[in-house]
């Protein structure tokens, strides 16, 4: 038995494999994909946080970034497409103790369920989304996303991409989320720091997840390799205190990476609660 | 002191029978004709220690009770037809991941925004159908303010029992009517709530084979641990692609609202035991279809009301039983097809005579209307 599939009782940093269900490795996940690493940043944070089976609640959407509940050995709900943010909604405004961690891709989180996540993020509900955002549909097999980059070409863009993309963490910002992060699998140690952060933030918190997808966005773009996608996202972004102090124009098509939002609003159930004192007369 | 009842509109009354059978999470998004209920859940929850939540849409609305339901709440939505078509895919959703709920759709002409102030019972085929997938849920429809809440207080009930949504049928006509009731006292009529998980938790299993088809449910920060999907999935709740699963799950979400029949589909008859003429009707029609009989008996026609409480699954024995018993049956319904007396010609056979009587202009169809058909 081996770490890679068990928990590590002796390892001296924390691991977070407690939380992965027995027997479901390896992954289904394509190499070079971004999501497992993503995860396993998650899953450590869990562990430092002291998260637990009981008081944790996984919710997906539908797609790659989907899938992952079913690894997983917390109370989870597996929702319909694009619907994670509004059920998690639910789950946090009915119990207020639960650690609710919500796990999209780029369809789920602003395709399909862009008003969810303007209005989960306005409510300041107090929600974690872990964003994978690897510019296109990848369980269906590559198409364009509202993420994926104008004249990118992908299997229902041959000629290039007519729209434009979607700026999720700009997003999330304008409707008014309290903590909104982004990094790269490439910038792992950063990556499960900013998780970290976004888990143990009250109100909305968002972390942007870029991500390889050699499989599908990557052989359509020239990028056929894990390792050549991981070179372009390093290439495409930068610390955002470099980012703002660059010309608009060398932003663009940059992505600025790191802490890009961290404000302390009162999110929905404590105005709620405050409502309940007015009602009541408390 | 005695209780002289309330003078109370459908709508009122709706919203008070959740709050009776223990409801304390609304979800909704305001649509005409059943704003009231929104708007008496936002002055009511905050009181009460419950929530009101003003989603951003339909599909929210439903989406937040689903999640909201799953950590041990009573949780209910309402709405009106463009609302309800937004809510099914999140309908399919309670109905896979078996999540108790209660749904108000105040019906309104349509298609689309139609007359959006005008009452219908046109959705009576989508309430059955209109979802994708092998799926059943549970429909009743109230014809006065007293049965508003009381069957309320009944889809809570069944909601919990056999853990699946239920759909309040209602109309503008019984939402907007106001009547006095007297609201019981509390233990005065049955409040049921859905059966816990026991035993060793690590041996839970949230959609097991069960007794009658329904496995105990477990809440978020339980430590019986539940996991949800709207994937195809095992008795443990987790992806499972095997056909004799597929087969077995579906046929235990199904063939539980068979084991529970006696407990679902409730009718009313007035005068129907003799009648030559039956009447069956559902909803605020009802009242129309009750004044047409008793005129008729008053001529010295038997004539009786068959009412459809439960709508969804159909009533098909009361409606063989007195449907063949009667010479005719006239079904009017607030439709263009006869959503209904397509049902009840399917049991009762071609050859009998089932007439229909249908009014689509946003108007109640009257006593008059239905002679007509005599």
């Amino acid at each position: 038995m081996t770490c890679a599939t068990k928990p590590c009782a002796t390892a001296p940093y924390a691991t977070g494999q407690q939380y992965l269900k027995d027997g479901v490795l390896p992954h289904m996940w394509c190499p070079g994909c971004g999501i497992g690493v993503m995860l396993r940043a998650c899953l450590r944070s869990f562990e430092e946080l002291g998260y637990t089976n009981q008081d944790t609640v996984v919710v997906t959407g539908i797609g790659c970034t989907g899938k992952l509940d079913d690894y997983l050995v917390t109370h989870a709900l597996h929702t319909t497409h694009g619907r994670a943010l509004a059920c998690a909604t639910g789950i946090k405004a009915a119990k207020d103790d639960l650690h609710v961690v919500v796990f999209m891709g780029d369809g789920d989180s602003v395709t399909i369920g862009g008003n969810h996540f303007v209005h989960a993020a306005r409510r300041n509900m107090d929600l974690t989304a872990i964003v994978i955002n690897n510019f296109n549909f990848g369980m269906t097999g590559g198409q364009f996303s509202g993420t994926t980059f104008n004249g990118a070409i992908t299997q229902t863009s041959a000629y290039g991409n007519p729209e434009r993309q979607l700026d999720i963490c700009a997003l999330a910002e304008v409707a008014g989320a309290n903590f909104v992060a982004r990094s790269t699998p490439w910038h792992v140690d950063d990556l499960t720091a900013l998780i970290g952060e976004a888990l143990s933030r009250k109100g909305f918190s968002l972390v942007e997840v870029l991500s390889p997808c050699p499989t599908h966005f990557g052989s359509n773009n020239k990028m056929k390799k894990g390792t050549e996608m991981l070179a372009w996202l390093q290439e495409k972004t930068v610390p955002v205190d470099v980012w703002r102090t660059m010309s608009p124009e060398a932003r663009t098509g940059v992505f600025p990476i790191g802490r890009l939002v961290d404000r302390n609003e009162p999110d929905f159930n404590a105005r709620y609660r405050e409502v309940g004192a007015r009602a009541t007369g408390n | 002191m005695k209780n002289h009842g309330r003078l109370l509109q459908g709508n009122e009354a709706m919203a008070q029978g959740a709050l009776y059978a223990g409801a304390r999470f609304y979800a909704g998004y305001p649509i005409t004709p059943s704003s009231e209920i929104a708007q008496e859940c936002s002055r009511v929850m905050p009181k009460l220690g419950g929530v009101y939540m003003q989603m951003e849409d339909e599909i929210a609305s439903m989406a937040a009770i689903i999640g909201a339901s799953l950590t041990g709440a009573k949780t209910f939505t309402a709405t009106s037809g463009p609302g309800f078509s937004l809510m099914q895919e999140n309908l399919g959703l309670a109905i896979m991941g078996e999540v108790p709920c209660v749904v108000m759709n105040v019906q309104r002409s349509g298609p689309s925004t139609g007359l959006a102030t005008k009452p219908a019972q046109a959705d009576i085929m989508q309430i059955r159908w209109g979802r994708h997938g092998d799926q059943e849920l549970i429909a009743l429809s109230p014809s006065s303010v007293a049965e508003c809440f009381s069957l309320t207080v009944e889809a809570f009930n069944l909601a919990e029992m056999l853990r699946t949504p239920v759909v309040i049928a209602a109309d503008e006509i019984v939402a907007h009517m106001r009547e006095n009731i007297v609201i019981p006292e509390p233990g005065e009529i049955p409040v049921i709530d859905r059966a816990k998980p026991t035993g060793d938790p690590a041996a839970y299993r949230p959609f097991a084979p069960a007794p009658h088809g329904v496995p105990p449910m477990s809440a978020y920060g339980s430590e019986y641990i539940m996991h949800v999907s709207s994937s195809m999935h095992g008795p443990d709740g987790y992806s499972n692609n095997s056909p004799d699963n597929a087969a077995r799950q579906i046929a235990r979400k199904n063939g539980k609202f068979e084991h529970h029949r006696a407990d679902i589909v409730k009718t009313k008859a007035f005068d129907a035991d003799d009648a030559e003429v039956l009447f069956v009707a559902f909803g605020a029609v009802t009242r129309a279809a009750r004044a047409a009989a008793a005129k008729l008996r008053a001529n010295g026609v038997k004539a009786g009301v068959l009412q459809l409480v439960t709508v969804w699954p159909f009533p098909t024995e009361a409606v063989a039983e007195l449907g063949s018993r009667a010479k005719t049956v006239v079904v009017p319904e607030m439709n263009y097809h006869g959503q209904i007396a397509g049902e009840v010609k399917k049991v009762l056979g071609a050859d009998a005579d089932v007439r229909r009587v249908n009014g689509w202009n946003g108007q109640i169809i009257t006593p008059r209307d239905i002679l007509k058909a005599i």
